[in-house]
């Protein structure tokens, strides 16, 4: 028992003091925000109050934990998609492709679906958008497999020409009459209500359930144990009879069917698909995944941090002044010190860690040249 | 003419090869697509410079960012407090002439980030790049949100060559293309051919090459791995800088979060392309914003004849897909060079690798 | 060098070493695989530096502290694993990191090539500057990394397992220019493990064995059996009893087979060869003569341009690598870090690596972690791998015991047929035996064993039929045990057909379009 909390401790302290260093940085910058500010003064209390701001937004109310998690939840589902990605040897950055393709077809379904019962037609709306997910992570999956190109570069790629063919498709096809801005017809009964007064909805449930079953599916099964040997050595796993083309296919569709369902379950909440969909959880999924170490269970924390930073923000901005994209600046500063962790044990005078051959992440980095063996 | 163009299909692709000789040759494109061209050499420049030594870098995109918002508001804050006349050489002011310079300085600045992380730390570079990606939109974007800019430093202008040499019959069109453009659009071509004479007939070049495909190999005759890949990375951090201040220096004379918009990334399809060598990496950067450009000119001036209508019934029943396919040709290509290219072009083999300097038993 | 003494974590890899090397002098370290040969030279070569202990050039203390260092002072090392740049020129090698410079900024090409040629000229071979060094055979790309010592005007030269990869006809042309060597008053260090090899060539033998000198001998005062049994330290066993065997039927059958390899030439031209259950038969040859794709081929993970295999009454022309797995097919590849574990897993989970996917390890797609930690710890005990429990990860074993556990994966269960390529390298002594028993076992209880080996010793002491592999085609059949060196080098070198083949003098321009597949 002991053995285990330490080793869960030895995995959790880089990534927790990580993040404190990068809210020490953050705080710099936050002084200088308000040394430009409406107020231009140099307040050095300020990094305090906004952090104040932010967990009494994120935490300080029920309104405020509803947020938390509802600002959680499509960030689990991206964390998983590019956590899983990661456990195959693959870096999967087109999540933000694979949610919008989710979403805008999700859209679409619940727009067809919208008189149908709430089930059937959130049911359908949920499943169209995980295929078109799993369909946008198929496209680079297959090119890897066959063509060897690198995911990185054509997923980003897929992001933009998914965006462009979107936003393209509302403005002309399927734009509703009647709204001031182009959007998708209302979805009717697929839409995902708050509960009660809160904005807790029932995609909450859904995503969250994907946790254990990641955690299943990878260390349990069959399937799970493939997809760890291909990420961790491919040509072994290929002498020793398994399949490193189909395996990177599966996965990089199953990490899109991830990022689609997130997708699906953000615009079925807002019941409609707008032209200009703007969002960032396709991006905050990779933070989620490295800052949770690719495991699902670190996933879900840093999902739940990740959210009630979000969450937490806007109070932020109107009580501090401190504009919200901070957070993106967080989120950089802690993938900068998770990765060089050296420093963080330096400053925080750790020993030096077990020297790990880090199976997974060494095989994302072949890159541009290599083609996948059969 | 007028008769092979009748023919069903093959007539609109005849039609359409006449009209991109027609656009090419008439001049009016090349100076554009140069300048579309630019960030992506620049970075694909960066690019060769990180991976020959056997770096992989794909924050170029968030070099790129970062340089360019540096190098607009340090122009835009100097050009409020210089207040000068717009120069007689490229319209160039001390405001901007400083803001180029803050620019590299910055793009070297995020180019040591990266290299600390992927030859000191030795952490995965593809992760390294990515952080630098997202760190640099980030602080970008909310510098952005902070501090809002009013006005702008103006942006360099296009030299003029002398009309004897546009007019030329069969080469004028390359005349224009060249010099009929801002400061650093003309310099590209220039850095091109110097990086590529060095990496190939040079002591630098040599010893660059050899760490990139074998550096144990280069270790054990005693060169430095470590200091030589980290000079080449912080050199190819001036190529980004460099692009990023053409986005707002030169080609735009504005800030917008996110602006560079993927270009790091074609750049690095642009390398792969062009087998990691800069002339290739330039043709590619032609090749893949040429495609971009073509779309300006369809709409500047469309083709005659039936493609054009058929054009022009297009982009009445669906503007917005026909005007966002142009803009998402070149991501296009990247996708379907990588996938067809890539077999065939082979990365320096020690690409991606980070270099631990073992005493082996 | 005196009482040189070089410590890592967890060992002494030189324990007070005396060692001095006159000039002119070939000088051999005699050991075996990890007794502090390399580390020694690393430590002269400036690669390391010693804890203790202290060395002298011309009686003069030196302290060296890096590779140019020692370059500097006259030293050159040669390593086993060439420190060649393949895609660059001879000529670009060659100048690497001592450019000559035409001025600050270019080199200067023309002067590097006359220089070159020069030296060639000197020491009795010819190179092409301007050829590049991935397109020449492997005995070549020695010369070149020799020409890169001469170059910088070494003195002492030390070479690292020199004669590892090459034909016994290019042993006899290496050693022919090291005498020249010597001849002109440079010192050599000659690494081996090889005895014949060291008893031919040297001046003095130095044997080396856990991190001390257990004894210098000259070569007419000493003979196999004398340095064996210094190096390990014990009487030795030189061959393993391989008592006899009992074939029977030919099971493993390939018949007209034909590989490309990845440039699209054809390197294994029609290939036929039967494997008996219960005979070894091996495949020797120079590496790159079609044995890699040939074992591609076998176990599925290439595909065949004609030709089949059949095991037993199977054919599995067709079947995945998994599907010749299932149908009773053995493989332990050639390099176990690489292609036959993966080393973050556990070693249960290496141990079912190749069968995690049926009964009793899964049910259908969930596994069952109780029944592969049971079979894992009875697999342990039986092979006697030294690991502290079946959960720790393979890549804490050491190499020998990484080994066995690939061994152990592929042996404990029926085989047809199994391909051995590789089985000991880079092993000590007490693994090679322990595996060369097991393979025997093996051969004993029925099945066909196909070995391929670039060790010459272990495919005559293991195989009771031997073939050998000359440009992707089988160019002589022989009987095991009746078979000698010198007629195999033979075979190896030129195909049989009495031509200069690989090795000649002439300059390899010729040679490298016919040689290198």
């Amino acid at each position: 028992m002991r053995a285990r909390l330490r080793s869960i401790s030895a995995v959790v302290v880089i990534p927790a003091l990580s993040i404190l260093l990068a809210l020490v940085v953050a705080s710099v910058l936050i002084i200088f925000s308000g040394l430009v500010g409406p107020g231009g003064e140099l307040d050095l209390t300020l990094p305090f109050v906004a952090y104040a701001s932010l967990l009494q937004g994120a935490f300080g109310s029920l309104r405020g934990i509803s947020n938390t998690i509802v600002a959680a939840t499509p960030l689990v589902l991206t964390g998983l998609s590019v956590g899983v990605g990661l456990k195959a040897g693959l870096f999967n950055i087109g999540a933000t492709g694979q949610v919008l393709a989710g979403g805008f077809t999700a859209a679409l379904v619940g727009v067809a679906l919208a008189d149908a019962p709430p089930l059937i037609a959130i049911g359908g709306a949920v499943l169209g958008g995980i295929l078109a997910g799993a369909l946008a992570g198929f496209i680079p999956g297959f090119l890897k497999a066959y063509t060897g190109a690198h995911e990185v570069v054509t997923t980003i790629m897929l992001n933009a020409l998914i965006q462009l063919a979107i936003s393209g498709l509302v403005n002309d096809v399927f734009k509703a009459q009647g709204p001031t801005f182009a959007r998708t017809a209302s979805v009717g009964n697929a839409v995902l209500a708050g509960l009660g007064n809160t904005t807790l909805h029932a995609g909450v449930l859904l995503a969250f359930a994907c946790v254990p079953f990641t955690f299943w599916l990878l260390w349990r099964t069959t399937t799970g144990f493939e997809i760890r040997a291909v990420g961790a050595n491919p040509t072994a796993a290929r002498y020793a009879g398994m399949n490193p083309r189909r395996m990177i296919i599966l996965t990089m569709s199953l990490c899109g069917a991830f990022a689609g369902l997130a997708g699906a379950i953000e615009i079925l909440r807002l019941g409609y698909y707008p032209a200009v969909f703007g969002t960032s959880i396709g991006f905050d999924g990779i933070t989620v995944a490295l800052l949770g170490q690719a495991h699902p269970i670190g996933i879900a924390f840093s999902a739940l941090l990740l959210g009630a930073m979000r969450a937490g923000a806007p109070l932020m901005q109107i009580q501090a002044h401190v504009p919200v994209e901070i957070i993106d600046v967080i989120q950089g500063v802690i993938l900068i010190f998770l990765t060089a962790e050296i420093v963080v044990r330096r400053v925080f005078r750790l020993r030096a860690g077990p020297v790990e051959t880090g199976g997974e992440l060494q095989t994302i980095t072949r890159s541009y040249g290599e083609k996948v063996a059969g | 003419m007028d008769a092979l163009f009748d023919i069903p299909v093959l007539g609109f692709v005849l039609q359409f090869a006449a009209y991109l000789v027609d656009v090419i040759t008439s001049g009016h494109i090349g100076p554009i697509v140069l300048g579309l061209a630019t960030p992506i050499a620049l970075g694909a420049l960066c690019g060769v410079m990180n991976e020959r030594t056997g770096v992989v870098n794909i924050g170029i995109e968030g070099m790129m960012l970062f340089a360019a918002y540096i190098g607009f508001m340090t122009a835009l804050l100097l050009d409020e407090a210089l207040a000068a006349e717009p120069g007689s050489v490229f319209g160039a002011t001390p405001a901007l002439v400083i803001g180029v310079v803050t620019a590299i300085v910055a793009g070297v600045l995020a180019s040591l980030l990266h290299a600390w992380l992927s030859v000191s730390i030795r952490a995965n570079q593809i992760i390294s790049g990515t952080i630098i990606n997202i760190t640099a939109l980030g602080l970008t974007s909310y510098l952005n949100r902070l501090i809002k800019p009013f006005g702008s430093a103006g942006t360099f202008e296009s030299f003029n060559p002398p009309e004897a040499l546009v007019n030329l019959p069969v080469v004028g069109w390359v005349f224009e293309m060249f010099l009929h453009v801002g400061p650093i659009a003309m310099s590209v071509i220039v850095f091109i051919i110097i990086v590529q004479i060095l990496l190939f007939r040079s002591r630098w070049g040599l010893r660059t090459r050899a760490v990139g495909e074998h550096p144990k190999a280069a270790d054990t005759v005693g060169i430095n791995v470590i200091h030589l890949r980290y000079r080449n990375v912080l050199l190819g951090g001036i190529f980004a800088g460099l692009a990023g201040a053409y986005l707002t220096l030169e080609a735009t004379g504005s800030f917008q979060n996110g602006m560079t918009a993927g270009r790091g990334f074609i750049a690095l399809a642009a390398m792969i392309f062009g087998r990691w060598t800069p002339l290739g990496a330039f043709g590619g950067a032609l090749l893949f914003m040429g495609s971009q450009a073509l779309g300006v000119a369809i709409r500047l001036a469309p083709p005659p004849g039936d493609l054009g209508q058929f054009l022009a019934g297009i982009q009445e029943t669906y503007p917005s897909i026909y005007n966002n396919f142009f803009t998402g040709l070149p991501y296009l290509l990247t996708i379907i060079v990588l996938a067809g290219v890539v077999g065939r072009s082979v990365a320096p083999a020690a690409d991606g690798i980070p270099y631990e300097k073992e005493s082996a038993t | 060098m005196r009482g040189i003494t070089k410590r890592y974590p967890g060992v002494v890899a030189n324990d007070h070493i005396d060692l001095d090397v006159k000039a002119g002098e070939i000088h051999a370290l005699l050991g075996e695989n990890g007794a502090g040969k390399t580390t020694l030279m690393n430590v002269l070569y400036g690669l390391a530096r010693p804890n203790e202990g202290e060395i002298l050039l011309d009686g003069q203390p030196v302290d060296i502290a890096d590779p140019a260092d020692a370059i500097s002072r006259g030293i050159s090392m040669v390593h086993q694993h060439f420190m060649l740049v393949p895609v660059l020129t001879v000529a670009e090698n060659i100048l690497l990191g001592a450019e000559t410079m035409a001025n600050p900024i270019f080199l200067d090409r023309g002067e590097a090539r006359r220089r070159i040629l020069a030296l060639g000229k000197r020491f009795g071979f010819e190179i092409d500057p301007d050829a590049r060094v991935d397109t020449l055979p492997v005995g070549w790309q020695q010369r070149v990394e020799i020409l890169k010592a001469l170059y910088r005007e070494a003195r002492i030269l030390v070479l690292d397992e020199p004669t590892a990869v090459l034909t016994p006809q290019e042993t006899v042309e290496i050693f022919a220019v090291l005498r020249r060597l010597a001849a002109e008053d440079h010192s050599i260090i000659f690494i081996s493990h090889k005895l014949y090899e060291v008893l031919e060539i040297a001046d003095r033998i130095t044997v080396i064995n856990r991190g001390r000198v257990v004894g210098t001998r000259l070569p007419a005062e000493t003979n196999e059996e004398d340095l064996a049994e210094l190096m390990v330290g014990r009487e030795v066993q030189l061959t393993v009893d391989r008592g006899q065997s009992h074939p029977a039927e030919p099971i493993l059958r390939l018949e007209g087979l034909r590989v490309r390899s990845d440039r699209g030439q054809e390197v294994v031209r029609g290939v036929d060869l039967s494997v008996r259950g219960g005979e070894i038969l091996g495949i020797a040859g120079v590496a790159g003569n079609g044995q890699d794709e040939l074992v591609e081929a076998l176990t599925g993970l290439r595909r065949s341009q004609s030709g089949s295999v059949h095991l037993g009454e199977k054919e599995i022309t067709g079947l995945s690598v998994r599907g010749r797995r299932e149908a009773g097919l053995g493989y332990v590849p050639g390099d176990r870090q690489k292609y036959g574990l993966v080393l973050g897993f556990t070693v249960a989970d290496n141990l079912v690596l190749t069968q995690y996917y049926g009964r009793p390890f899964a049910r259908g797609i969930q596994r069952n972690d109780a029944a592969i930690a049971e079979w894992a710890r009875e697999t342990i005990e039986q092979f006697d791998i030294r690991t502290p429990s079946e959960a720790v990860s393979a890549g804490t074993l050491s190499g020998g015991n990484q080994q066995k556990v690939i061994v152990a994966r592929e042996f404990n269960r029926e085989l047809k047929a199994l391909v051995l390529d590789q089985p000991t390298r880079g092993l000590d002594v007490g693994s090679i035996e322990f595996i060369h028993k097991q393979a025997i076992r093996k051969r004993d209880s029925g099945t066909a064993i196909l070995l391929v080996s670039a060790e010459l010793d272990e495919i005559l002491e293991l195989s009771d039929r031997i073939a050998v592999m000359y440009r992707g085609e089988i160019v002589g059949l022989l009987d095991g045990r009746s078979a000698n060196k010198e007629e195999i080098g033979l075979l190896m070198a030129t195909g049989g057909k009495g031509r200069g083949g690989a090795s000649s003098s002439a300059s390899p321009g010729a040679a490298a379009t016919g040689a290198s597949p």
